[in-house]
């Protein structure tokens, strides 16, 4: 049998995996994987993403996919989508720059100027 | 449960799984595999999206594409493109989702823009063979909130607020109903659910079942404790086994956690569910006739009073509410009764699930807020009829029910609007005409099935319907006389009012409504010996017009009476005696000089 807070426990846990299909208002982290990105090494870069958010037992963050936006040569692109924010676009990112973006810029709000777009064309 | 990053939804309701949509399930799973995803994208089978005529549907998250149509073959290309490379697969979308380029989301599609899912709130979104999926989205917390703060007395106050009424069809104030039982005093009562959904063309029930099992579970939980029962039976009918078959896993899941039980959620409250399953007969919908089959006695009426409330299975106090009536008690406690009772219209409170088929576009189901009028219905939600034919005429709530036509198609849906019509609400089959149907032929239709599902046990319903049924039958055939439109109306008033039960009574519906409002059309088979839509048979001869024959023979030759003949060249002549009305050299003729009439 399941007490009252061991079903608490399975709703809040179950909630934070499936509710990508109804909620849309959270933090969406989108992974540029057309062939260029993919190439240039993009899905390591989604997996360590991934498993970021899984450590850090993140709710609310939605981590999707794009195809090609047109600058190929920056590729890997991560752009981070936060409710009532511009959206932010980091280049040339590899897992260690996406760990600190999780970790930065997901949970703390604190965007990594460094690794912008805007930095890059500096 | 794993993190995944990209949820692909699988409909596996009976229309997707019919086409096919299991094959496609495994594929995804194999090409997922392929591709190394099997850690970042999961494949869920679901519920009934309520789009059926567009199945098999996939819905991908967190973009929420709305794949169409799919075939097992299109797996691989969606793989590849949407789940590698973040590339939706544009020539799958259901077209409508897609604007100037753009993905809209679901809500903003005219299929779903003007509906309010709450008894399908989960159905499509969640796996219903998965239990904590259910109980991600708030399930089983109206039970755990009745159970831990409410008494009995006061869950059915708050059922009565919500102002619900029976989904089934007669639109009994549900609350009223759970009172009546729990002010029984007995040492044993019954909680029942009613799923022997008969109606055809109705198929709500079916996707509850199949789509969001636990909410049927939870909900007569709920009753169980307001009246309380120990024990409840799901009568469901055996036609549907993909229901049959998420119901038991259901009922296991629940009683592993202990949401069914002796001890449900520690509170000491006992409750458990059993399943029943139902052999096809259409009058075992009728409550007194389920109580009967779920004793294991032959599925027949018997008079009220005693009401089930005092009275019903194993002569024990009893409730007995539909499928989709129970789907909604849940929201109505998590949501709060005043919450609920703002939708709707004064009588008729909340949503209601129709079943929209026959001559539509958008054939499936939806959930609209009662006092949503038929037109937004039929031509808003449901795209107006197919082909640029005239919409003639809607047919509501199946053989209980009547046809309403074009002119009326702007009264609010509720249960009153409805009844005053000559129609009901019923359990919500929706079935939609247009000029190429018979509205005399209707009636015939809805009037044999009633002949075939007559129980036989009082005379009014065995002998009036056949009565009725072979008038129409006559009339159809051309053989119609003066003063059978008034013999089928005294029929229709007698069997009315001296039926046994819900089926006699309202059987006569579908024909005294189309008498009503389409009395023309039985004049003209009776009077002119003509049936103005082109179905009857017997009242229609097939001609070639001269003018447009360019004597090919195409049709002679397909003429399988071959009693069509001509030389090349000249045109050619029916001999309407041999003429079966096989329409063969209609639809061969190349220059469109074949008509009927």
């Amino acid at each position: 049998m399941k007490t009252i807070q061991e079903l608490e426990e399975i709703r809040k846990k179950t909630l934070d995996t499936i509710n990508i299909r109804k909620d849309r208002s959270g933090t969406r982290i989108v992974v540029g994987m057309a062939t260029c990105g993919i190439a240039a090494g993009a899905r390591p870069v989604l997996l360590t993403i991934m498993d970021e958010i899984k450590k850090h037992d993140l709710s609310d963050v939605v981590v999707a996919q794009t195809g090609c936006i047109g600058m190929c040569r920056l590729e890997p692109i991560v752009e981070v989508y936060k409710p009532g924010e511009e959206k932010v676009t980091y280049v040339k990112v590899n897992p260690s720059k996406a760990i600190r973006i999780v970790n930065e810029h997901i949970m703390k709000g604190k965007v990594v100027e460094g690794y912008t777009i805007g930095a890059e064309s500096k | 449960m794993e993190m995944y990053r990209s949820h692909v939804m699988i409909c596996r309701g009976t229309g997707c799984t019919s086409s096919n949509s299991e094959q496609i399930a495994k594929n995804f799973e194999e090409e997922i595999k392929k591709h190394g995803l099997e850690k970042e994208v999961v494949v869920e089978r679901t519920g009934c999206f309520g789009l059926c005529a567009l199945g098999p549907v996939v819905i991908i998250y967190p973009e929420a594409s709305f794949y169409s149509m799919v075939k097992p073959e299109d797996v691989e290309e969606i793989v590849k493109e949407h789940l590698v490379k973040g590339r939706i697969v544009k020539r799958l979308l259901y077209a409508e989702s897609v604007e100037e380029n753009r993905l809209k989301a679901l809500e903003e599609v005219d299929f779903f823009k003007k509906q309010v899912r709450v008894a399908l709130r989960n159905c499509g979104i969640i796996n219903p063979e998965n239990i904590d999926e259910y109980i991600a989205f708030d399930g089983y917390k109206a039970l755990e909130k009745v159970l831990t703060k409410m008494t009995p007395a006061e869950v059915i106050d708050t059922v009565k607020r919500s102002g619900l009424r029976g989904r089934g069809g007669a639109g009994f104030p549900t609350g009223m109903k759970w009172e009546f039982a729990s002010k029984s005093v007995n040492d044993q009562k019954y909680v029942l659910c009613n799923a022997d959904e008969g109606d055809p063309g109705a198929f709500m029930d079916r996707s509850v079942l199949e789509g969001d099992p636990h909410s049927i579970l939870e909900a007569m939980t709920i009753a169980g404790y307001a009246i309380g029962a120990s024990q409840g039976y799901i009568y469901c009918r055996a036609e549907y086994p993909i229901a049959v078959k998420r119901l038991g896993i259901a009922i296991g899941q629940a009683r592993l956690y202990g949401l069914l039980g002796d001890n449900i959620m520690g509170t000491g409250f006992k409750f458990d569910i059993e399943l029943r399953l139902g052999a096809g007969a259409f009058v075992c919908g009728e409550e007194t006739a389920l109580i009967a089959s779920v004793e294991g006695q032959r599925g027949m009426p018997r008079p009220r009073p005693p009401f089930p409330a005092n009275k019903g299975l194993f002569a024990k106090p009893t409730i007995l509410n539909n499928v989709e009536t129970y789907a909604n008690i849940p929201v109505i406690f998590n949501k709060g009764p005043e919450w609920f009772a703002s939708m709707g219209t004064e009588k008729s409170k909340g949503t209601k699930v129709f079943a929209l088929g026959g001559k539509i576009s958008n054939t499936g189901l939806v959930e609209i807020p009662m006092g949503t009028s038929l037109r937004e219905v039929i031509y808003e939600i449901g795209g107006g009829c197919p082909n640029g034919k005239k919409f003639k005429a809607v047919q509501t709530g199946g053989p209980s029910g009547g046809c309403i036509p074009e002119e009326h198609l702007d009264s609010p849906i509720d249960y009153e609007s409805l009844a005053a019509l000559g129609s009901i609400i019923g359990s919500g089959g929706m079935i939609v005409m247009d000029e190429d149907n018979c509205m005399v032929d209707i009636a015939r239709f809805f009037m044999d099935f009633i002949v075939d599902e007559s129980c036989g046990k009082c005379t009014p319903c065995r002998e009036g319907t056949k009565r009725m049924l072979e008038i129409l039958e006559r009339i159809t055939e051309g053989k119609g006389e003066e003063g059978d439109l008034d013999k089928l109306e005294s029929l229709a008033k007698n069997i009315k009012n001296a039926a046994l039960c819900g089926l006699g009574q309202t059987a006569p519906n579908p024909v005294l409504s189309t008498i009503r409002y389409f009395r023309d059309e039985y004049e003209a088979h009776i009077k002119d010996k003509k049936c103005p839509a082109g179905v009857c048979k017997e009242l229609l001869d097939y001609f070639i017009i001269a003018d447009k024959c360019k004597g090919c023979g195409i049709c002679a030759k397909n003429c399988p009476q071959q009693c069509i003949s001509g030389q090349p060249k000249t045109p050619y002549t029916i001999d309407s005696s041999k003429c079966i009305k096989c329409g063969v050299c209609m639809q061969k003729c190349p220059f469109k000089a074949i008509i009927r009439k």
